[in-house]
């Protein structure tokens, strides 16, 4: 029985773990309270999704390695997740300029990584590995509501008032380059493919494109036009924003290394 | 059944949700499974969602009812087939609308005939009958309640707001 390669089980995890981080960075400060139980509940399934696959991972890497090893031990270039997910939840930021979290930033990047996420999940759940295809079969559920949610939102959002339809529309115009990341596949995806247990995220275009049309018109927003860059994230080659998402992720496993509580 | 599952089931049949405490683990379908292999006894429970944080307790309130009852097993994470909400049994479907949560409404079939592309639409459409006076008369407030699981709704017609257990 073919066996998904642990790259490609670290590739899927590192994608959860650091979404799942990042929306988690609204627990506490939620534009309304019932957003801010949805985040968290969002950054939960993410996050017991990377569990899963971390547990998975160090079972076939065996020498003791642990889901907590593979998460808070492996150094930024370690991490195999795309640009997309470790981005900061608010625009593009010039010289000193500062911002405050926003929240359209956070509700496009998670409407564009679901959308992708549920067809992946969905052709995983048919992988020969029954291991992988278990993870996926779970995953999949939740990620049809992250996917409601962000796109319930995106709605809302770009079919609302001016500011919020601008607001919608920048943080689309800022993210959707990122997602050009999807459709070229790394060493460690053509790797995975070839095991015959993965999925090519490439079949996978068409079906996204739909959904992402689908939901724009009802928005009411404009798909960006997007061509020349191609963020490697998943090759090990991150923006700076992983390395502190990772210091704050990682630092208290650091500091105490082996502690339980 | 040989008299030492029947023994097991008996030890763990009052075991609750931690979160939902007026349905069974073994009503929600979390406790799927009493086994006698050559390893000896194995208990098999399986997860709600990913995160979900009530597991670690339901497996430690599982052993516990077992050291108790002075019963050596072993209990089995089991990851497939997904857990579903299908697996609620109507007594706990009834017990849950009682409570003041919403049962789901729905079942979730195989999974494998629900359209992944049009799925956003198809949810905002079902009616979901408010525990307090059975009306669907209804409106959804959040997508997510105080648990990944849940949603949150209102009650137009007595104001009601509930929770409701998603289909999952
Ligand atoms: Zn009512």
């Amino acid at each position: 029985m073919s066996k998904a390669p642990v790259e490609y089980l670290l590739h899927l995890a590192d994608n959860a773990v650091v979404l799942g981080q990042r929306d988690a960075e609204w627990c506490g400060h939620g534009p309304i309270l019932e957003e801010d139980l949805a985040l968290a509940n969002v950054s939960l399934d993410l996050i017991g999704q990377a569990r899963l696959l971390y547990q998975l991972a160090a079972a076939r890497m065996g020498n003791g390695a642990t889901e907590d090893a593979l998460a808070y031990f492996r150094d930024d270039k370690d991490f195999l997740n795309y640009t997309l997910v470790e981005l900061p939840n608010h625009g593009a930021l010039v010289g000193y300029a500062a911002a405050d979290r926003d929240y359209a930033t956070t509700i496009v990047r998670n409407f564009l990584y679901s959308a992708l996420m549920v067809l992946v999940w969905d052709a995983l759940q048919k992988s020969p590995d029954s291991d992988l295809a278990a993870i996926a079969a779970k995953s999949l559920k939740e990620a049809r509501y992250h996917l409601h949610h962000a796109a319930d939102w995106l709605v809302k959002f770009g079919d609302g008032t001016e500011e919020s339809h601008a607001r919608a529309q920048a943080a689309l115009d800022h993210l959707f380059r990122y997602t050009e990341e999807f459709w070229t596949p790394s060493a460690v995806e053509d790797a995975a493919i070839a095991s015959g247990a993965a999925v090519d995220v490439r079949t996978l275009r068409a079906a996204w494109d739909a959904i992402v049309a689908d939901t724009l018109a009802e928005a009411t927003l404009k798909r960006p036009e997007v061509r020349g860059y191609i963020p490697e994230g998943k090759h090990g080659r991150h923006s700076e924003h992983l390395s502190y998402l990772l210091g704050e992720m990682q630092g208290l496993a650091r500091a105490h290394p082996g502690a339980t509580w | 059944m040989s008299s030492t599952i029947e023994k097991v089931w008996a030890t763990l049949e009052h075991l609750t949700d931690p979160e939902i405490p007026v349905v069974t683990l073994r009503e929600l379908g979390i406790l799927r499974e009493v086994r006698e292999t050559d390893a000896g006894i194995e208990v098999v429970i399986t997860p709600t969602y990913s995160g979900c944080p009530a597991m670690g307790q339901i497996e430690d309130d599982v052993r516990a009812s077992l050291d108790q009852a002075g019963i050596a097993a072993r209990v089995i994470t089991q990851l497939a087939p997904a857990w579903t909400t299908d697996w609620m049994s109507d007594e706990a479907k009834e017990k849950l609308r009682a409570y003041g949560i919403a049962p789901p409404h729905r079942t979730c079939g195989s999974g494998g005939d629900v359209s992944v592309v049009h799925f956003v639409r198809r949810v905002q459409a079902e009616p979901v009958a408010c525990p307090r006076c059975g009306s669907i008369h209804t409106t959804v407030t959040s997508q997510y309640g105080s648990t990944a699981c849940k949603a949150l709704y209102k009650c137009l017609d007595c104001q009601e707001p509930f929770d409701y257990f998603k289909p999952y």
